[in-house]
Parts: C-alpha cells; sequence; structure tokens
C-alpha cells in the first residue's frame, strides 16, 4: 500500500496540470513491509527529446539529485510519478519496458488540464506492472487543484 | 580499491547496499563480478548477449563510460563508479 500525505499529493496534481506535456518528477519517503509512506516530492524536468505530449524522460543530472537528496535528508527514494495527459492512468508498454524492480510508478491522468484519476505501481517478480492500493494520509479533506 | 554506487530500486538486490567496493581494473571487471556475486543484479544490468543493458547508464569519476572507452573504460583503485538507470516513459504505446 502506498499512504501519500496530502500536501505531496497536491504537489504532484498541481505539476501535471500546470502545462500539456507529460510532466514528472519523484517521490520520498520510507517503507516497512506493508506500505510505503510519501513525504517528499521533488518535480523535474521532462527532458524527452520526442515529443513531451506523449514522452517523458528525467536526466541523468536530475536523477542524480534525487538520490543526494534521499542520502542527504534520511529518506528513500520510492518511485517516479509522471502524467498521461489525455489517456488513462494506466502504464503503456513504454512505461513497462523502462520499469525498474522495487520502485513505485505513480501515473495521473489528466484530461483537458484537469485532475482525473491517480494510480500507482510497482512490477511483480514476473515483471509485470501490479496496481498499488493508495491512500491520503490526512484525514482532512482532499482538495483537488483545478485551473479555472 | 574502486567504489560502485548502487541505485536505490537495484539495492534489493546487493543485500540492501548502496555502495560496494570492488577491486577491478575496467568496467567489464566491475559488471562481470556484480553479476557472479549478485545474480538477480545481473537480469537487470546486463541484456542476453551480456553487454551493458542498455537503459543503464555507467558513470566513472562523473564521466559517461560512452565518452570514454565503454566497458573497456579502465577504473582507477579509487575510482567511484555510479550505476544510473534510465528513467522514462510515456502514454503513447
Amino acid at each position: 500500500m502506498l499512504l501519500i500525505e496530502l500536501p505531496v499529493a497536491n504537489k504532484m496534481i498541481e505539476d501535471v496540470i500546470s502545462n500539456d506535456q507529460e510532466c514528472c518528477g519523484f517521490f520520498f519517503g520510507y517503507e516497512n513491509a506493508i506500505s510505503r509512506t510519501i513525504t517528499h516530492a521533488m518535480v523535474v524536468d521532462n527532458s524527452s527529446s520526442r515529443d513531451k505530449k506523449t514522452y517523458f524522460e528525467i536526466s541523468i543530472e536530475d536523477y542524480m539529485n534525487a538520490e543526494r537528496f534521499a542520502e542527504a535528508e534520511d529518506l528513500r527514494l520510492l518511485g517516479v510519478y509522471h502524467s498521461h495527459p489525455n489517456h488513462p492512468a494506466i502504464p503503456s508498454e513504454c512505461d513497462l519496458e523502462m520499469a525498474l524492480p522495487g520502485f513505485s510508478y505513480i501515473i495521473i491522468s489528466v484530461i483537458d488540464r484537469k485532475y482525473t484519476k491517480i494510480k500507482s505501481w510497482q512490477l511483480n517478480q514476473h515483471l509485470q506492472f501490479e496496481e498499488e492500493e493508495i491512500e491520503f494520509k490526512d484525514e482532512i479533506e482532499f482538495i483537488l487543484p483545478s485551473l479555472n | 580499491m574502486a567504489t560502485v554506487i548502487i541505485p536505490t530500486p537495484l539495492r534489493k538486490f546487493v543485500n540492501n547496499s548502496a555502495r560496494i567496493d570492488v577491486t577491478a581494473f575496467s568496467i567489464s571487471d566491475i559488471v562481470n563480478q556484480l553479476a557472479v556475486s549478485y545474480p538477480e543484479l545481473k537480469k537487470h544490468l546486463v541484456d542476453t548477449s551480456g553487454r551493458i543493458a542498455p537503459f543503464i547508464n555507467i558513470f566513472v569519476d562523473n564521466q559517461d563510460i560512452r565518452n570514454l572507452n565503454c566497458e573497456q573504460t579502465e577504473v582507477l583503485e579509487d575510482a567511484v563508479v555510479c550505476i544510473i538507470p534510465a528513467i522514462a516513459g510515456g502514454s503513447k504505446r
């Protein structure tokens, strides 16, 4: 199970509705045998040389920064989030091809720059994606940001 | 000894170690040693022909081995070798 602190969920969602391209970043926190808790997110640039509306890539420099941040803050780099503009929050063949075991992959579906769905996926032992249950850690109402 | 820095998602295959010290003369040596010592890591480090997987980047003292001598890049005794996975994807396929 993935527990996401509310401000962190909002940070990721605010990022992915900010433009029409695939947006991406890392998230951090801690884990035990049954759950992972996300306490921080890091927004990074989509550095893909392909069409950024349908592809994303994170630079080596940004990856190294994420590892350094985790080490400095005594957190664990838990995974990567990215958006699927005008597509469902379901991993594509391309997502599967590039996925690593041990990471959680959050996909946020955005339709016409409006948040619609957040899902998380992890590779199983057969290197296929399985959906992870998500819960938001705060009890207060989850207010989705929207562009007016 | 050279120090190899293991990326977080692959640490579960190396007893959760972030750094591994190895005695090696080239990147090829290091990859072979890691593959023998950690068979589960091997699947994610090299392709079926035994070459470094295309989605894995390796840096020696902050230089991409693709700009050096690739797998034959020399590794000095106090070198720091970083294994960096490519992070990418997309909604298209």
